[in-house]
């Protein structure tokens, strides 16, 4: 914990105090440690001089701004029309079949987190889906499998 | 018929042209007032979806008495089946950057942000460095204007206007109540220019090769060209560049895999156009062509024979109900009833009929939400339930 | 004033303020559009959309309350496509709303159920989404019950909290489906920085956020022959209780509020006025005490400015946000508190009882007071000091359910030992009042003349505004107060909790160097607390203010220090202000809580 408060204390310097840096402030939080626990929202909190329960219901609002604990690496597979129509179901039950968890888990040994998310922007190139920042397109399962291979190798 | 065209495809937003600092450099030289003339002159209307004239956007907030005004460019790009502005950014930044810096100079502000999604943050790094390699130029020719990214965190409705201002200033991304209108009261309460990266990007083409030159493509109330997204049943799904105006049925010869059932025009928010009407739909702004025109932010998916409307609206709505802010009462329940209701309907618990009350019920979406998001519901909604009925029903 | 301009309602020509909205206008008009997210008290949020009215020449509707008028607007109120749109949006709000009303604790004061049955929803087609929602209920604390099926989502809690007492432990969290209102983490309201104010009760359009209610165990009390149930009533219900009753706002119905008390079959109907004189002797003291110390001894621990500490939503503020200075309030319980160690120790003695069974009832404007009943510390007289804690709104369900008309009740007096009360004590019940009461007595005390104020009424420190300041300064006093010759009293009363943080921050700055601050937590004092009848709205507050400081200028005694009962405890029981016994049963100690 004194890591994270130190770590919000720097990027409140860098961002700034005020009301418009909140955001910046939480996604430099979930950057680094993958969702916003309730101590790290107090933190916040605290060093922004806003009520916490304003700031829950800021990072609530927003899907990429966890507030339950997730894996090192966050998979989202897109789940919207052409994403569907391009075999995301597949891809889901490939993930869930490697990493042995259903959507909205984490793995026992904290590394993945599966989750749906809403249109990536990479309709032409469906399926698609996001680890953390990256972008992995035209997915199949044997490419999704090759894909994750390399991050459980990490 | 439409007044429209066989499909005609143009190079302009992708065309590679390393002159942004001549153009930038040329266009401060010249009058405000010339400048806006010569926007609103074109026609350029905004390419996120809206479409309210560019110009008129930009006199607004330079007519507005502030010490503090912002442009905002708009990279929230959110609506399925778009993805054209991510290229935009990603192959001509500066056109953008160019377009920001002109109308900062118009509208008197010095500030200009890029509201960038979260799903988009790869982008970050090289954008950044275009940036400062624009801010380093503003400065050599003295030109007081700098640009910060600011970054989303995935949410659909950020992608209206005021939303991403709520969401800028730090709070949930929940439209504002209008009026006041962001060139009046924007960001912070200044007075805002925000516009989709597309149109920044045409103001470019405007102002380095002149309105005429816009205004001479697209077909009457619908000037210029227009990025479109293809994606779906389409042997070549990606980006195009069209002149706006065409009809749906060159569209589909051109773009379609032979068994082109229905195509969705603007995304979920859009509409869906069956087979049958494809000949009297074009795409363009509404005004005074015959037939039916649709705006688009450029969203076009194909349907084939195989694919099933109700999975498609099916889809929307869980898309929507989602993506809603959740702060206003026909757009937080609606998108729900709407939901349930059609599985219902899908199920048997609920006879055919209840689609009508359904669609009333877009109706009322329609005229009382708080913002484009629930006000458009009703496109999807009644074009596919409208269309495709058969399907809907147990 | 920037010039007027015409519109048109429903084919009649108004000229009006172009500030004003369409909903505004419309009220002055005459022309009623319903509302569910607006409420004058809050900042407009046009969310419910149920306002919507048609504007000539635009397909949308506008939404009344967030919509200005522009010059030559044409208004429609009442088309058909108005009418539709409404019932639609209520049906909405009803098929998200866990409507089973019979088993609502605000059955029959619910704005919902009010539109529902204005625009005659018969039927349900819509989806009924409780069924599919995991919706919880908070019981946890004393005071408030949040049930989230019933809430809709208007967010007038969330803007209470946030606007009026700056506490915001009530925000909006999640979106789409999933909105809703929460606390931090969506813990339990017990377990956040709430104050209990009950602000959002009383904002509360629904059955979401209601008092936690003790009308069964105060029936099964009074029904056990072996019990004696007393009852306090405080200052500002005999203000407010009338409005429950169909009486017009701002009359006083203190006579007929006690006998529809002994009516009940309480065993001693007793006014918490008593205790607020005696608040005044004790704070008035302490006050005096540590002016004393800081201004002669220089005593680094004698704190000014001293802070009343009559509001327990103040208390657990204070004890939230600026727990460095609870040395600074004020040791004095609460007039409730004071009340109830006395009830089960003098009263006990005096009537001969056994304070074993005695039931210490109290009636107040408030759901702190519920809470403070709870906190550990509240036991000084060996017993739970007050064992129940009903509203306003509680009281008069229960004349209700006993069948009185209350109306016609004949006016009854306050039975005596701990009935008696001045109009210093009644004023309590209104922003400012205890600084006035305090004010008449500590300046009497100190200079032996009356307050210079025409009829006492200390008009700087009534009125509505969020803060005022008022300064008196000491002339002649009696020998033993010397020491205070020529100096300045400086007070301050603020009342809502956002003012009241604006008074502890110019504190904290060294922009105020106040003696003596009077603070309430809901807005208008206890006349606009958070167990008053609902609505409350600025007009209420006043109306209810009204008639507190007449009910004080009828009043045959005017100071606390006059009141026999109060003259006659000192020298029967508690000796002298500060003593000994009052220490042990009147005074208090706070405790340090998280802000965050």
């Amino acid at each position: 914990m004194d890591h994270t408060i130190e770590y919000i204390s720097e990027l409140v310097k860098k961002t700034g105090r005020k009301r418009e840096h909140l955001l910046p402030v939480l996604q430099g939080v979930v950057q680094r440690e993958n969702c916003l626990s309730d101590e790290t929202i107090i933190e916040i909190a605290r060093q922004l001089d806003l009520p916490t329960a304003d700031v829950y219901g800021t990072a609530t609002f927003y899907s990429f701004l966890e507030t339950q604990k997730m894996g090192k690496y966050v998979i989202r597979v897109c789940k919207t029309i052409t994403c569907a129509m391009k075999g995301k179901n597949q891809i889901l039950l490939t993930i869930e079949d490697m990493l042995k968890i259903g959507i909205g888990e984490t793995s026992t040994d904290k590394q993945f987190s599966l989750l749906q998310t809403n249109c990536l922007g990479w309709c032409h190139k469906a399926p698609a889906m996001l680890i953390n920042d990256e972008v992995y397109t035209e997915l199949t399962p044997e490419k999704v499998r090759e894909i994750l291979s390399e991050y459980i190798k990490k | 018929m439409a007044e429209h065209y066989n499909l005609k495809r143009a190079d302009f937003i992708f065309r590679n042209e390393n002159d942004w600092e001549k153009i930038l450099s040329r266009t401060l030289e010249k009058d405000k007032q010339e400048l806006i003339n010569e926007l609103i002159s074109s026609e350029l209307k905004g390419r996120g979806g809206a479409g309210f004239p560019t110009g008129l956007k930009w006199k607004l907030a330079s007519e507005a008495v502030a010490d503090q005004k912002y442009v905002i460019c708009n990279a929230d790009e959110g609506e399925p089946g778009t993805f054209k502005d991510r290229e935009i950014l990603t192959k001509v930044p500066f056109k953008v950057l160019t377009g920001m810096g002109i109308c900062g100079y118009i509208s008197g502000a010095s500030q200009g942000y890029i509201y960038l999604r979260g799903e988009y943050k790869f982008l970050k790094a090289d954008l950044e460095k275009a940036i400062s390699e624009f801010e380093y130029y503003c400065k050599e020719i003295n030109f007081d204007f700098n640009i910060k990214i600011f970054m989303g965190s995935g949410a659909y409705i950020c992608g209206e206007e005021t939303a991403l201002m709520e969401s800028m200033e730090g709070f949930r991304g929940e439209p504002r109540n209008k009026p006041p209108f962001p060139t009046n009261q924007g960001y912070m309460g200044k007075p805002t220019v925000i516009n989709n990266v597309e149109t920044l990007a045409h103001t470019f083409t405007i102002f380095k090769h002149g309105a005429k030159k816009f205004y001479d493509l697209g077909v009457q109330f619908s000037r210029g060209t227009k990025l479109f997204s293809v994606s779906g049943d389409t042997p070549k799904p990606g980006i195009y560049e069209l002149e706006l105006g065409m009809s749906l049925q060159d569209f589909v010869d051109e773009f379609g895999d032979g068994d082109t059932k229905a195509v969705q025009v603007g995304g979920a928010s859009g509409f869906l156009v069956p087979r049958k009407r494809f000949g009297v739909t074009s795409i363009g702004f509404k005004g005074k062509l015959t037939g039916i025109s649709l705006p688009t932010g450029g969203s076009m998916m194909l349907f084939n024979s195989t694919r099933s409307m109700f999975n498609v609206l099916d889809n929307y709505l869980e898309f929507f109900r989602e993506e809603s802010c959740g702060q206003c009462t026909p757009c937080r329940v609606g998108c729900q009833q709407l939901l349930l209701g059609i599985k219902a309907v899908k199920q048997g618990q609920k006879q055919a009929a209840y689609l009508d009350k359904l669609l009333k019920l877009t109706e009322t979406m329609q005229y009382t939400a708080k913002c484009g998001l629930g006000q458009s519901v009703a496109n999807s909604f009644s074009s596919i339930v409208e269309n495709f009925r058969e399907e809907m029903i147990y | 004033m920037s010039k007027k301009i015409s519109i048109s309602i429903n084919g009649i020509s108004y000229e009006v303020d172009p500030e004003k909205t369409i909903l505004e206008v419309a009220n002055d008009a005459g022309i009623i559009i319903p509302t569910l997210c607006y409420h004058k008290d809050l900042c407009v949020a046009g969310n419910c959309r149920v306002c919507v009215v048609e504007v000539v020449g635009q397909t949308r509707l506008a939404a009344s309350c967030a919509t200005p008028c522009h010059d030559n607007m044409e208004i429609l109120t009442n088309t058909l496509k108005v009418r539709n749109s409404r019932k639609h949006i209520i049906e909405l709000l009803l098929s998200e709303h866990n409507a089973d009303c019979t088993k609502c604790y605000k059955n029959g004061n619910c704005e919902l159920q009010e539109l529902a049955a204005e625009y005659k929803i018969m039927s349900q087609d819509l989806i009924e989404l409780v069924n599919h929602k995991n919706y919880t209920i908070d019981m946890y604390s004393p005071s408030i019950i949040k049930d989230d099926s019933r809430c809709i989502r208007c967010q007038r809690c969330v803007r209470t909290c946030a606007e009026l007492q700056g506490v915001n432990a009530l925000a909006v969290a999640y979106k789409g489906d999933h909105m809703k209102i929460s606390t931090f983490f969506e813990k339990s309201m017990n377990d956040v920085v709430c104050t209990n104010c009950g602000q959002c009760v009383n904002h509360c359009p629904t059955g979401a956020l209601i008092e936690k209610n003790y009308i069964e165990e105060v029936w099964e009390a009074i029904s056990d022959p072996e019990k004696h149930v007393i009852v306090q009533t405080a200052p500002a219900v005999r203000v407010g209780l009338g409005e429950e009753m169909g009486i017009e706002v701002g009359t006083r119905v203190t006579g007929r509020m006690v006998a529809a008390l002994k009516n009940l079959g309480f065993d001693s109907v007793l006014d918490t006025d008593f205790t607020a004189d005696l608040t005044i002797m004790e704070e008035g003291t302490e006050l005096l005490t540590r002016l004393k110390k800081a201004l002669v001894d220089n005593d680094p621990k004698a704190k000014l400015p001293m802070y009343t500490s009559c509001s327990p939503g103040w208390i657990k503020y204070i004890e939230h946000m600026y727990p460095e200075s609870l040395d600074n309030l004020s040791t004095c319980k609460s007039p409730q508190q004071m009340f109830g160690a006395l009830a089960k120790t003098y009263y006990a003695k005096s009537r001969k009882l056994d304070p074993e069974k005695i039931v210490s009832v109290s009636v107040m404007p408030c759901t702190a007071k519920k809470f403070e009943s709870y906190r550990p510390e509240m036991h000084d007289s060996g017993y739970r000091d007050v064992d129940y804690v009903l509203t306003t709104r509680e009281l008069a369900i229960m004349i209700k359910q006993a069948g009185i008309d209350f109306k016609k009740l004949p006016e009854k007096k306050f039975d005596r030992l701990m009935g008696e009360s001045s109009g210093a004590a009644v004023i309590f019940g209104a922003t400012g009042g205890v600084m006035e009461a305090a004010l008449r007595t500590a300046y009497e005390l100190v200079t032996g003349r009356e307050v210079p104020f025409e009829n006492l009424n200390i008009a700087p420190v009534r009125g509505m505004d969020g803060v005022r300041e008022a300064s008196i300064t000491i002339e002649k006093p009696l020998e033993q107060w010397s020491f205070l010759d020529g100096v300045e009293l400086k007070c301050a009363v603020a009342h809502g909790l956002v003012n009241a943080k604006k008074v502890m921050e110019a504190v904290k700055n060294h922009e105020a160097d106040y003696h003596f601050v009077e603070i309430m937590a809901c807005p208008g004092g206890c006349l606009g607390g958070g167990g008053q009848p609902i609505p409350t709205n600025p007009e209420i507050r006043e109306r209810r203010a009204k008639a507190i400081y007449e009910e004080d200028a009828f009043m045959p005694i005017r100071k606390s220090h006059q009141n026999p009962e109060v003259i006659k405890i000192y020298k029967d029981f508690l000796h002298k202000p500060m003593g000994e016994k009052s220490h042990k049963l009147l005074h208090t100690h706070y405790t340090p809580r998280k802000r965050y």
